[in-house]
């Protein structure tokens, strides 16, 4: 078998009727909303034109509350008890999503804590990655965003409010959200 | 419909017109070959898909390396998904309309190393190109027996198998008589979580692919094969269904950065 690079296959919009087909009942709640330290995550992903967009997909993935990669199987049918550290969830008519989780504790060492986040939409033609940070302590040692500038660095950042955190995405203009490209993606 | 091709523009809604969108798709197809690169994905930018216009950054990707969860995938498993879920034709009482398929082939890394035990998710339209979504509302039939969405979990050496209806072309609102070619929206994980990705396999020597501004965005026509499945004998099953295989390659993982070898 050969071992030789191979070129990935190119990524392609979502479309617009992806709901029947990828959102599924509890996907947007990584633990039950009744638990001890259930936050939520919410934003509302806009257009170049400041338009909320309510055919987006969001998904989440991080690490639980201790710093440790959630290993377990059993995301697309949760049984209220094991953290799996990953969830989808559409947006709706007020472009908004809204998670109910944990909020990630630092791995391996770092001392900032961020959930990774892949956006898909209609009119996206292939999907975009980000993070969003937990606002307060660790953020200075973080070598993202310190590599980001600073008048960008706060679209990375979500900010606390009484149910956990809100992190509104841009995907263009005013405020455009700092999205990632890895090494591994050519182009 | 009985709208004659040529008609005005006002008798378009406002829409371009095909020739319009083609005409775009060529210049950005010939900017594409003066300027010498190569290039691997669709373009964010690519007005000729009028969704787009408003919808993609304008600022370069931030580089990163991937740290943290990034460098790890989320484990799906039997728990998630149940064999039946691989087969689109029997879901429902009867059995759907159309040609019935198998879609076959093998997740890989881009070092060719399978990817096993990853979730692999579709959906798609019915043989009349209609989709079960309040969205679609063009007059095509909904089929009572297909609902045109599927789940698998990826073998030991990466291989999935679907069985499917071939589904339909379908018109939509991007220009004035815009029709995509047929195709099977695939959802994609790797072993880390840069590799995640959502994209559309296609059928061989469909006459729509010149014409639509989704499957141009991916402007080197090489890039653009890749996402074009194979019709292959060996997997069409004697009077039972036709088959076809696609090879889905993920980018390098964060462990093997790729940078160099282009």
């Amino acid at each position: 078998m050969t071992q030789s690079p191979l070129v990935a296959t190119p990524g392609q919009t979502i479309g617009p009727f992806f709901h029947f087909g990828l959102p599924y009942d509890g996907g947007a709640e990584l633990v039950p909303a009744g638990r001890a330290d259930a936050i939520r995550l919410t934003g509302i992903v806009y257009d170049g034109s400041g338009k909320p967009i309510p055919d987006a997909l969001i998904e989440i993935w991080q690490a639980a509350p201790d710093g440790t990669v959630p290993r377990a199987e059993g995301s697309l049918h949760r049984d209220g008890w094991t953290f799996t550290g990953w969830g989808r969830c559409p947006t709706d008519r007020t472009g908004r999503y809204t998670f109910t989780t944990v909020a990630p504790g630092a791995v391996d060492g770092a001392t900032a804590r961020w959930f990774s986040i892949v956006v898909f939409a209609r009119g996206l033609l292939n999907r975009l990655f980000t993070r969003c940070y937990l606002p307060g302590a660790g953020l200075d040692d973080d070598a993202l965003l310190a590599s980001v500038d600073a008048d960008r660095r706060s679209t990375l950042i979500a900010t606390a409010d009484d149910d956990g955190y809100v992190f509104d995405i841009h995907l263009q203009g005013e405020g455009e959200t700092v999205f990632l490209r890895f090494p591994a993606h050519l182009d | 419909m009985t709208t004659p091709h040529a008609s005005a523009p006002a008798g378009r809604g406002g829409l371009s017109s095909q020739a319009d969108i083609t005409a775009e798709i060529a210049a950005l197809s010939e900017n594409y070959l003066e300027s010498g690169a190569t290039e691997t994905q669709s373009r964010l930018d690519y007005p000729p898909y009028r969704s787009s216009v408003l919808r993609h950054p304008t600022k370069d990707l931030h580089h990163a390396d991937p740290e943290g969860i990034e460098l790890w995938a989320p484990v799906f498993g039997q728990r998630d998904v149940a064999p039946i879920e691989s087969d689109l034709t029997v879901q429902h009482a009867g059995e759907p309309l159309g040609e019935k398929i198998e879609v076959t082939g093998r997740l890989l890394d881009g070092d060719g190393h399978p990817i096993a035990g990853q979730l692999i998710e579709i959906w798609q339209a019915n043989a009349g190109g209609r989709y079960i979504h309040k969205g679609d509302q063009h007059p095509a039939p909904i089929d009572p027996n297909f609902t045109g969405c599927g789940r698998v979990i990826t073998g030991a050496d990466g291989t999935y198998r679907f069985m499917t209806i071939k589904p339909g072309p379908y018109p939509w609102k991007n220009h004035y008589n815009a029709w995509r070619p047929a195709h099977i929206h695939f959802s994609l994980f790797g072993t880390d979580f840069t590799q995640r990705m959502i994209t559309q396999m296609y059928f061989p020597g469909d006459p729509l692919f010149a014409l639509d501004p989704i499957y141009q965005a991916i402007r080197d026509q090489k890039a653009r094969d890749r996402l074009v499945a194979t019709y292959d004998h060996d997997v069409t099953e004697h009077e039972l269904h036709t088959g076809y295989r696609w090879d889905i390659v993920l980018t390098g993982s964060g462990a093997t950065p790729m940078e160099e070898q282009l």
